[in-house]
């Protein structure tokens, strides 16, 4: 198939449309007709990411017809609001003020331009190498020692996880690979159907498949993350056409960005609740859960970003 | 040169993005009886959190009371204050002795505006409020009719730590308990300390 990215896009958008538009109606129906409560908390799950994929989709619409700019800008805010929560849920003290607003007002808009200007290399090792080593000079010469590489290990982390790990799904965008020049969007459409379709798909699959549920996150069942991993993975398989790949490297590449995915929201889980965070939520407000929304996004993007670039960026000029 | 107000963005946009302000109701209701609320105040930016917490509906009528030297000056400041949230401005210097600094709050309240206070008078550093102030007691007992709903704002002082110029992204809810009672023949200082008691508790 050799379709010109809009149409691709085109197609994928009316997909993604059509399979929302179905999906609310079809959870709406039997949330209207279901009374056994568990079913129901699970119905009302699977509901609210059906309606969190209508934003995403109206996201991509824009960032599609202003330009790949609109995604960085998206992402940005994202990693804003991921950064928020972490540092919410950390206790930290006032004598960490500067570099918590060095984190937020400096960090974030840095790594952004960075890529932004397309400085790859600069854009991998800013966050880890040259941040930090700045942080812990900030809070320390504020002279408060008290607990301090506990303060600084947990802005770091936050910076990690919400800023360098996130920023690389936009960063997909960017990728020079030869042949697939300007079609960078559709790699991260891939890349983020992949995970959330899966992650639907594992809902559903929970809900469907009786059994133990899983320690990290009650809303799943051990055998319908499995059921919903591997449909996820047949399903990447099927969108191969989209990608630079054979279809047999996109069943590849789906199955890392599912198994490195469901490691992030494992990881996730452990962090949140070692931050004594209360039961979730259960008033689901715009920004808030932004963390637990983008938790596979955060180990899945650098992976497949490293393993695309080195495969079919760097290897591929050899 | 003074920019108009309405061509900055929305500053309850900005306070959104900035720090969440999210609602808590837990003991009452968003409803458009007059109300006095009083809250813990450990940030310049309570006024304006508290006022965006509200619905819209509720905040075209509900003033916060604030600080003349702080408040009243020119630049964004005091648009904000005058154009925006419509701040009931209190004199804390007492220059004249026989003012009384409670006047422009009771003609607010006989207007039938709702009010936000902040009774500990000045920021605390910590996150539990200071001893109260008695303005809210002579308040209360001169507009019997008004409910009294304790408010406690929580996270804003790791927002922005007394001193610091920049305030930081942090998520705040801001929760809003049942009215407080009036005890016939109960004294002041067992009514303040009442009312500090009912906004502490909001902080479990």
């Amino acid at each position: 198939m050799n379709l010109t990215l809009n149409e691709t896009f085109l197609a994928a958008f009316c997909a993604i449309a059509i399979l929302a538009a179905a999906g609310t109606g079809v959870g709406q129906w039997v949330a209207s007709r279901t009374l056994d409560p568990l079913r129901v908390t699970r119905l009302g799950i699977l509901n609210s990411r059906i309606r969190a994929s209508w934003s995403v989709l109206a996201v991509f619409t824009i960032a599609f017809a202003i330009g790949p700019q609109a995604l960085l800008v998206v992402f940005a805010i994202a990693s804003l609001f991921a950064l928020r929560e972490f540092v919410s849920l950390t206790p930290i003290k006032p004598s960490d003020h500067w570099a918590l607003v060095v984190a937020f007002y400096v960090v974030i808009p840095v790594q952004y331009l960075l890529l932004g200007f397309g400085r790859a290399s600069l854009f991998a090792v800013f966050i880890p190498v040259y941040v930090f080593l700045l942080l812990p000079v900030i809070i320390a010469i504020r002279q408060d020692t008290e607990r301090y590489l506990e303060r600084v290990a947990k802005v770091q982390w936050g910076l990690m996880i919400s800023v360098y790990c996130i920023s690389h799904a936009p960063a997909i965008v960017t990728l020079p690979i030869k042949g697939y020049e300007g079609r960078g969007p559709l790699l991260l459409l891939f890349f983020l159907l992949v995970l959330y379709l899966t992650d639907l798909l594992q809902i559903i699959a929970s809900a469907a498949l009786a059994g133990p549920a899983l320690k990290s996150n009650p809303n799943k069942t051990v055998r319908g993350v499995a059921a919903g991993a591997i449909a996820g993975t047949l399903l990447g398989t099927l969108l191969w056409w989209m990608t630079p790949f054979l279809w047999w490297e996109a069943l590849l590449m789906s199955a890392v960005i599912v198994g490195t995915g469901f490691l992030g929201s494992l990881v996730l889980s452990s962090v949140k609740r070692s931050l004594g965070a209360r039961v979730w939520d259960t008033e689901i407000v715009l920004t808030r859960g932004v963390l637990e929304r983008l938790d596979s996004l955060s180990f899945a993007a650098p992976v497949f970003w490293q393993i695309t670039r080195y495969l079919w960026v760097i290897r591929a000029d050899v | 040169m003074e920019i108009p107000v309405r061509f900055l963005p929305p500053i309850v946009w900005l306070v959104r993005l900035l720090v969440g302000a999210y609602p808590r109701w837990l003991g009452s209701a968003p409803t458009a009886t007059q109300r006095i609320y009083f809250a813990n105040h450990t940030s310049h930016m309570d006024t304006i959190v508290l006022w965006a917490a509200l619905p819209s509906s509720l905040r075209a009528n509900t003033r916060p009371v604030a600080a003349k030297d702080y408040w009243d000056k020119p630049g964004i400041r005091g648009q904000i204050a005058r154009e925006e949230l419509n701040v009931v401005m209190v004199d804390r210097s007492r220059d004249d002795p026989n003012a009384d600094p409670l006047e422009p709050l009771r003609d607010a309240l006989e207007h039938g505006f709702s009010l936000i206070i902040f009774p500990e008078g000045t920021r605390a550093a910590q996150s539990r409020p200071g001893p109260f102030k008695s303005g809210l007691y002579h308040l209360a007992n001169e507009f019997p009719q008004v409910e009294l709903i304790p408010v406690y704002i929580e996270n804003l002082h790791r927002s922005m730590p007394k001193g610091a110029i920049v305030p930081v992204p942090i998520i705040c809810t801001v929760r809003f308990g049942a009215p407080l009672g009036r005890r016939a023949g109960e004294d002041k200082d067992a009514f303040l300390a009442r009312a500090r008691d009912a906004v502490i508790e909001l902080a479990v």
